[in-house]
């Protein structure tokens, strides 16, 4: 096929392969996909709210647990660049019916799609996936493991909001409450040490994770976490956690771990509140407080769309 | 690269840029109603020093705007690295405007081609026309431009470089040769 001449030497990158996590990203390439979604953003306010960089290209949608809007997210994404798109709601098909992962794998890849976006309720599977096909494997969500655009997009609102932002280094994120079972708490952690970030981790023992990660702090009391603090995240608080008695009640969690106006007093001046949704009202976070004006609640659910406009770009244009 | 030959100095871009300014104000009967928008990367410093000279001539400094044509090239699924995107800059409605397309070289047109249809989605122009400071011919689609600095004719081996002022320092368009 006949390569199109570019009339000039420009600036051009290696592509990334994969969005598994973000162990094999680097803090330059996290921060040019941030740099390609403010134009994704950006395309997003047009009266035509679509780019052809995509077409051609085919997205499929691998969701074997149920997730609509993230699915709706990256359906809008790829779309918006026009590529086609294909969705398998993997729940009700043929798994159930016996048929292995790598089998089902194999029949959906006949479709011929570019990149699978792939949600899955055990940990790894995207993993294993990126392995058995030369397709790109997006994760939008693995077990308790990872949930990458999450993280990217809760990075990206961050950086959006400080005017001349200057960086990550120095800049503390406390993540209040189920730590353990999230995985957009693993995922946001990982990135923002890989961006230069402080994170403290803040709960109840049993919600915290054992293990402590390098340049990440444990606090059981939330106004010291909060101390200083330059975005504060409350995570929701699954009801099951109660009646698997990790947890004695949800007043005594309100108490001492909701995110409150007056827990806020303690954290930077300019800090931001944080959730990565769907929310408690009046649980982990006060109701005045998801809407004060701390909040980027809306702004993180707006950075969804162009963060993984920007993921799928990045994956696909020059992969052929 | 190899540097072959100097094509026009600094005095010769000048020249030639005062000259398609004035060819701009000609064609358009004035500078009313006029927006010039500059392809990144070399477009942009030619279409700022194009207003200025407009605004010199006709005491009407028109708008410039900044286009990014890389979600529009028709190459993305071909290419085996990535181009780095850049920020599409228009900060006025481009809705009935005489626009003019600004480019540092024309060569295959399909940076033009692409440049169009990223105009167009933003709104609908009055008019599009094309200022270029060199064509060196080469072309792959029905393009040709309205305001032509220099024609060179060219070799596909060859490589033309412009400098521009504002972002070179000098002003100075070099003919450079791939080594084989």
């Amino acid at each position: 096929m006949a390569t199109v001449q570019i009339d000039l030497p420009e600036p051009t990158r290696e592509r990334k392969r994969n969005l598994l996590d973000f162990a094999d990203w680097s803090e330059a390439e996290v921060a040019a996909l941030f740099d390609t979604a403010d134009v994704m953003a950006q395309v997003l306010t047009r009266t035509i709210k679509k780019v052809p960089a995509l077409q051609g290209f085919t997205v499929g949608t691998l969701f074997f647990e149920d997730s609509t809007r993230t699915r709706l997210s990256f359906e809008r994404a790829a779309r918006a660049q026009s590529a086609d798109v294909i969705s398998f709601a993997a729940g009700g098909s043929s798994l159930s019916k016996g048929e292995s992962l790598k089998d089902t794998l194999r029949t959906i890849d006949q479709m011929q799609a570019d990149v699978y976006v792939v949600r899955h309720p055990a940990a790894g599977v995207p993993y294993q996936l990126a392995r058995w096909t030369d397709a790109s494997i997006v994760n939008a969500g693995d077990g308790r493991r990872a949930h990458p655009t999450q993280a990217l997009l809760d990075a990206f609102t961050f950086r959006n909001r400080f005017p001349g932002f200057d960086g990550f280094a120095g800049k503390r994120l406390v993540i209040v409450g189920d730590v353990v079972h999230s995985r957009v708490a693993r995922s946001d952690v990982e990135l923002w040490r890989l961006l230069g970030g402080e994170v403290v981790l803040c709960g109840p023992a049993p919600l915290l994770p054992p293990e402590v990660a390098p340049g990440v702090r444990h606090s059981h009391r939330l106004a010291d976490a909060v101390e200083g603090a330059h975005a504060v995240m409350a995570l929701r608080l699954q009801r099951e956690r109660m009646t698997s008695g990790l947890l004695p009640s949800v007043a005594e969690y309100v108490a001492r771990y909701q995110v409150t106006e007056e827990v806020l007093r303690m954290a930077h001046e300019d800090a931001l509140v944080m959730h990565p949704g769907p929310m408690n009202r009046d649980v982990e976070i006060a109701g005045n407080v998801a809407d004060g004006p701390r909040s980027v609640i809306e702004a993180q659910v707006a950075s969804g769309v162009p963060i993984r406009m920007a993921v799928l770009y990045t994956l696909l244009v020059g992969k052929r | 690269m190899r540097l072959k030959a100097r094509l026009m100095n600094d005095e010769e871009v000048g020249r030639a840029l005062r000259r398609i300014a004035h060819e701009i104000i000609e064609r358009n009967k004035g500078a009313e109603n006029l927006a010039l928008v500059g392809i990144h990367t070399r477009g942009v410093p030619i279409a700022e020093r194009l207003a200025g000279l407009i605004g010199e001539f006709e005491g009407l400094t028109p708008q410039v705007g900044k286009l990014d044509i890389t979600l529009y090239r028709d190459d993305l699924t071909e290419i085996a690295l990535q181009p780095v995107v850049k920020k599409t800059e228009v900060p006025f409605d481009v809705h009935g405007k005489r626009i003019v397309l600004c480019d540092d070289v024309l060569f295959t047109g399909r940076t033009a081609r692409a440049a169009l249809d990223a105009l167009i989605d933003m709104g609908r122009p009055a008019v599009i026309q094309y200022a270029v400071l060199v064509d060196r011919g080469h072309r792959e689609l029905p393009i040709r431009a309205d305001y032509v600095g220099k024609n060179v004719p060219t070799s596909h081996q060859e490589v033309v470089k412009v400098k521009i002022a504002s972002v070179d320092n000098a002003d100075a368009v070099e003919l450079h040769e791939l080594e084989p």
